[in-house]
């Protein structure tokens, strides 16, 4: 009873979502509008959940002195001043959590992205081989699609963004169709394992 | 001393690309951004948009992408102001609200443009898909109130807004797989017209949507964000970017040519011995 009830409310509602994207009906419209309110309000639920969750192990990280648990002290720190400024004053202009956000959370998180730039000059001088020829080929579109992308590169060399343009919009684009058509085969293949409950796994079970 | 070279200190390499982004940052050099048909595509379509219709930006990425993406909404928030068009501002990000606001205030300075009357930051839902179906509908079914709560449908800018029938066009500025979904579900399902601005590492994935005609145009990285600034004459952080960014590839570059060069007179010389 456990899997049966999830698995025929997941067949009639994906039924029910099918029908009503294919039919153009005020009716049809209706019964998206309350759908997409209960996704919204189960979405807001998930982020909660996520954040209990997210506290609880960090706790715990904590409780049992586990390694790095530091970091883990910081992280229930921010949790706790953020959601007290949050709730308590706002999270409008000129509150203290917007002065945060800004001040603090954004430049972190935007010099967090930016060190990747020093590990991808490391990577690619390390991994990027012309070891057989379809790395070569690999090694030579990317050194034109990165020559193409900026400023110098027309410098240097005039028609250098059209050659990178032609190898984005042409062989690129083709093996990138494939790829997409692949994916999306698969999508649909695993959708109907899902509606069908062929697909168990996210039930806690497993595939039959 | 080849096998040195071959394992360059990666201390080196980081001492190198510091300094390819430090030295044009502090000599303010300055490039061309050039052009590209994607982002003119983008522009002109906004710029042929008759007066009074709205364009949809919605604000797909948090913090992390901001110095690559927030330029281009710059520049778009700015242009569609500039062009008397209204601006809905949205996002399935929660914190990209902030972002939002920060946009639309810089973008409307010098204009005389009013919040809530020409644009409007209508915050975080929850949901992708859902959101994106649920404004086919009814744009004030999901968006009830905006960022300052305040009832969307008592605002000046929702006087006639009610779905994708009342919007001129769809910008989704990206930095995951956003865009698929407006395609799928905005342009498939109710042929709302959608333009993307994405990271330059997620540009690739949209060309075969560009060829189908299914987005209008594209806003390619960093770079698209300076081509964009240059139309609309009004060069910013992305223009001054170019010079860091130009510096750090050409630095990739030499490094990758340089690594494969060693590596062929190594492999040459093991050959031999």
């Amino acid at each position: 009873m456990k899997i049966r009830i999830p698995l025929i409310l997941t067949f009639v509602t994906a039924l029910v979502m099918i029908v009503v994207f294919f039919t153009p009906h005020r009716l049809g419209d209706y019964v998206q509008t309350k759908l997409n309110d209960w996704v919204m309000v189960i979405g807001g639920l998930g982020l909660v959940l996520g954040l209990v969750s997210l506290l609880q192990r960090h706790l715990r990280k904590i409780a049992h002195r586990q390694q790095d648990w530091g970091y883990s002290v910081v992280a229930v720190v921010g949790f706790a001043v953020m959601s007290i400024v949050g709730v308590g004053w706002g999270i409008q202009e000129g509150t203290v959590f917007n002065w945060i956000f800004m001040n603090a959370y954004l430049p972190l998180d935007a010099t967090m992205f930016s060190i990747l730039a020093f590990f991808v000059a490391s990577a690619a001088f390390r991994t990027f081989r012309a070891r057989s020829v379809e790395a070569a080929l690999l090694l030579g579109a990317a050194l034109v699609v990165m020559f193409g992308r900026v400023p110098w590169g027309q410098l240097l060399f005039k028609p250098s963004p059209l050659v990178a343009e032609w190898v984005m919009s042409s062989p690129a684009l083709g093996a990138k169709r494939a790829i997409l058509l692949g994916v999306s085969l698969g999508g649909i293949a695993m959708s109907l394992r899902i509606i069908l409950g062929i697909e168990r796994s996210h039930l806690g079970g497993e595939s039959e | 001393m080849l096998d040195k070279l071959l394992h360059l200190d990666r201390r080196i390499i980081f001492i190198l690309m510091a300094l390819a982004v430090a030295v044009p940052v502090a000599g303010g050099w300055r490039f061309d951004a050039g052009s590209n048909p994607r982002t003119t595509d983008v522009y002109n379509y906004i710029n042929d948009l008759p007066k009074g219709s709205a364009v949809m930006l919605v604000f797909d990425y948090g913090p992390a992408s901001m110095p690559e993406l927030q330029p281009m909404a710059l520049a778009i928030s700015r242009h569609v102001l500039q062009r008397d068009l209204r601006l809905l501002a949205l996002t399935v990000y929660p914190d990209a609200p902030l972002l939002i606001d920060q946009a639309l205030q810089q973008a409307s300075e010098g204009l005389n443009k009013q919040d809530g009357v020409d644009y409007v930051n209508l915050g975080f839902k929850p949901g992708l898909v859902n959101v994106i179906l649920g404004m086919g509908s009814d744009i004030g079914g999901v968006f009830r109130t905006d960022f300052k709560e305040r009832r969307f449908r008592d605002l000046e800018i929702a006087r006639g807004l009610r779905n994708y029938d009342n919007i001129g066009l769809v910008i989704d500025l990206a930095s995951s797989s956003t865009p698929g979904a407006w395609i799928l579900y905005g342009y498939q399902r109710y042929h709302v017209k959608v333009a993307a601005g994405v990271t330059a590492v997620m540009a690739q994935d949209y060309y075969p949507y560009l060829q189908t005609g299914q987005l209008i145009g594209l806003l390619n990285g960093m770079k698209g964000a300076a081509e964009y600034e240059k139309l609309i004459g009004a060069p910013g952080k992305a223009t001054s970017a170019m010079g860091p960014q130009s510096c750090a590839h050409f630095l990739i570059i030499v490094l990758v040519v340089f690594g494969n060069v060693v590596y062929f007179i190594s492999r040459r010389r093991a050959r031999r011995a």
